[in-house]
């Protein structure tokens, strides 16, 4: 490795590039493209339908420009819509058969599938590129009636489940990113808990993009029946490359009556180089609906990756006694930038929210909160609080909270608590004369900062969060 | 153990300390007492390595020139400050700051890390000495502690990190006479005729529950008078500005 290499590493440990040989559908946005999608996933023809269906109405939509952090044009004919790993064509039975190095890739990323099925505890599946590599854990969950399997996969074997729900909560016609998705999404995770099942594992997806000039389109769909529970976690990585790449996925989730779903997710994708060069344009549309009554929703995201951020996790609370709740940290350094938030929409009655946002900017990074909290007429008795801090490193970094508060019944009340601060000096040099060095220093004040969306966090994930807030800051401050 | 020759030190061009002398032996406690302003938490602030601070002179700790070095490295060799204004700081465990910074210092010492089962032991028998009620140590760090707490919880960090040299920068303000007490006795308790203390004050006050070896009087950022404990019992009675 040549020493500009070596330095470029370090910055980002999952830099790394798998060489292997992949099949990618031909190159721009087509209906060809989508056939081809279709077609070499095997898809039912409802499915097909339902593309080109999102496909033709893309024609007459425009990106959404609203947003903070502007971008150059993004030439859709210039990337590939589908590429996938050329060994996993014919997918494997069983971890044996999944290519070696895929799976080294893996353990690179800490996270070798072999050893999580012995150590138990997390069911993986894992997507590369646009492929669902191979779902661990299977056979337990099978046990309980739990569905935890890649979205193709379903496709084909609980259409059912997928006809019933899938674009039930973001529609095709949503906005110009959740449409593309629709048209073009290749492979993402789906989960089906059934009535009056806890799910006994935390699921888990790892998210990783390897090829150049490729979108990641992937599209999650999770039902909790009524009264079942599942936590799912989500991690995210990429190589460094000197372009930008586009990752715009959707994520859907259903909660019946009495069913609660935490979805907790580490995005750490290639921020770009110090000068801002190449990372991630990371345009992801989340959303949860609370169908049924008292049932819950709970989000949380470390955001530490990513050239661009932009998704606002939301929840839609449509069931009486339905709860959402949004918990973030986005950190943003060098020249990277976020404007995330959530839409909490009241719409039954006794609908509760919480958002706990925290904000950290250091370098050139600009960082927005924008929110929506918007209590329906006939949502009475409904309480929403929110909390946004932010904290700045340095004095040319920004950051912004931009709440929009919609209360429409006199008997609901909304909350909304902010505050901006900057790293403490004096801070800083106490925790340095204990004998902790400036990075050190700096990864426990914003980790105090952030305690609690960390807390929300599962053990295993929280640990790695940690490491993450300090690992994105370093060499920000003096 | 720390060596310091025409110290001076200013800060955005102010001169503060304007050569300073002072020869602390191992296992001796040093008095610093002085009027406001006359440069004692600055001397504090730069036996730290606080930055900001225009230095020269000779400033040597374990001879070794300390003014490159920084302030966690300083603190890693064994100086430590007790803060006249302890930080708080959100969302840290007190336990958790405490076992940090532990293990920081023991690992550029080349020891072991201490295990959880071990520190918590040793938090325990150092808290009781000092009074300290264990619950406050799984409170945020500082945040929300009586002036009392604060300084109780400097001395705690001391005494559970046995630094070679340590500094106490007016620790016993504020206090009232059953703290000060304690503190004094955790002082006291701590002297093993090998590590060395500075102890900066206002008043004699302090001085009452501990012995120091030798009293200073700094004004105008230098030390004007040095002598044994009687001299802090005669400023008692007559003030600085007679000195002057």
């Amino acid at each position: 490795m040549k020493q500009q290499e070596l330095e470029k590493s370090k910055e980002y440990k999952y830099g790394f590039v798998t060489d292997i040989e992949s099949v990618k559908a031909p190159k721009g946005l087509s209906e060809e493209v989508i056939r081809f999608i279709s077609k070499i996933k095997k898809e039912p023809k409802w499915m097909l339908e339902w593309r080109l269906k999102a496909f033709n109405r893309l024609n007459s939509i425009k990106e959404p420009n609203w947003q903070k952090p502007k971008y150059p044009k993004i030439n859709y004919q210039d990337l590939y819509y589908y590429s996938a790993p050329k060994s996993i064509k014919d997918k494997p039975k069983s971890l044996d058969e999944v290519d070696p190095k895929l799976l080294e890739t893996y353990k690179k990323l800490g996270i070798s599938l072999k050893e999580q099925e012995k150590l138990a505890g997390v069911a993986v599946d894992a997507v590369f590129d646009s492929v669902s590599v191979a779902t661990t854990f299977k056979d337990k969950l099978t046990k309980k009636g739990i569905i935890f399997c890649s979205i193709s996969e379903a496709i084909q074997k609980h259409p059912d489940l997928v006809k019933k729900y899938l674009g039930s909560v973001i529609p095709i016609t949503d906005h110009y990113f959740a449409t593309l998705n629709s048209a073009v999404f290749t492979d993402g995770s789906f989960v089906y808990i059934p009535e009056g099942v806890r799910c006994p594992m935390e699921l888990s997806t790892y998210f990783r993009i390897n090829a150049s000039d490729t979108g990641q389109f992937e599209r999650t769909l999770i039902i909790a029946d009524k009264g079942s529970y599942v936590s799912y976690l989500e991690g995210c990585t990429a190589p460094m490359r000197d372009e930008n790449q586009l990752h715009a996925a959707n994520v859907e989730l259903v909660a019946l009556d009495d069913a609660e779903i935490k979805y907790s997710t580490v995005q750490n994708w290639y921020p770009g180089d110090k000068n801002g060069k190449g990372g991630i344009y990371n345009f992801v549309t989340k959303r949860g609906a609370c169908r049924g009554k008292n049932s819950k929703i709970s989000w949380t995201q470390v955001e530490t990756g990513s050239a661009i951020t932009w998704k606002y996790p939301s929840c839609i609370l449509q069931g009486d006694n339905s709860i959402g709740e949004f918990y973030s940290i986005a950190i943003t350094n060098n020249h990277q930038k976020a404007d995330t938030g959530t839409k909490m929409i009241h719409l039954g009655k006794n609908t509760k929210s919480k958002i706990i946002s925290k904000g950290i900017s250091a370098g050139y990074a600009d960082n927005t909160y924008r929110g929506l909290v918007d209590i329906n007429k006939k949502a009475i008795n409904s309480r929403n609080y929110t909390q946004c801090d932010s904290l700045l490193m340095g004095n040319k970094c920004g950051a912004h909270t931009v709440p929009y508060i919609k209360n429409k019944n006199c008997s609901s009340t909304t909350e909304h608590e902010a505050t901006t601060s900057k790293i403490n000096e004096e801070q800083l040099y106490y925790c340095n004369q204990r004998g902790l060095n400036q990075e050190e220093a700096i990864g426990l004040i914003v980790n105090g900062f952030c305690k609690e969306v960390l807390q929300q966090l599962p053990m295993e994930f929280a640990v790695e969060a940690q490491k993450l807030v300090g690992i994105s800051l370093e060499g920000s401050v003096g | 153990m720390l060596e310091i020759k025409d110290l001076k030190a200013s800060i955005n061009n102010k001169p503060i300390l304007k050569g300073l002398n002072l020869n602390i032996k191992d296992g001796e406690l040093h008095a610093i007492m002085g009027p406001n302003g006359s440069g004692k938490s600055t001397l504090a602030n730069v036996l730290s390595g606080k930055s900001g601070y225009d230095i020269s002179g000779k400033l040597t700790f374990k001879g070794e020139d300390l003014k490159a070095i920084s302030v966690e490295k300083r603190a890693q060799k064994g100086i430590f400050l007790a803060f006249q204004y302890p930080l708080e700081i959100p969302g840290v465990n007190t336990n958790n700051f405490l076992k940090t910074s532990l293990n920081s210092v023991r690992r550029a010492k080349g020891d072991k890390e201490i295990d959880t089962l071990a520190f918590l032991k040793l938090v325990k028998e150092k808290s009781a000495e000092l009074g300290i009620d264990e619950k406050i140590l799984s409170r945020q760090l500082n945040v929300g502690f009586s002036g009392g707490e604060k300084k109780k919880n400097e001395i705690l960090q001391m005494k559970i990190l046995d630094p070679n040299l340590s500094i106490l920068d007016e620790t016993d303000s504020g206090l009232d006479i059953d703290a000060l007490k304690i503190i004094a006795k955790g002082v006291n308790s701590s002297r093993n005729g090998k590590n060395s203390f500075l102890v900066i004050t206002h008043y004699q006050r302090l001085l009452d529950y501990i012995k120091p070896d030798f009293v200073h009087v700094l004004s105008d950022g230098k030390i004007i008078k040095t002598g044994c404990s009687e001299l802090a019992e005669e400023l008692e009675k007559t003030g600085y500005k007679k000195l002057n």
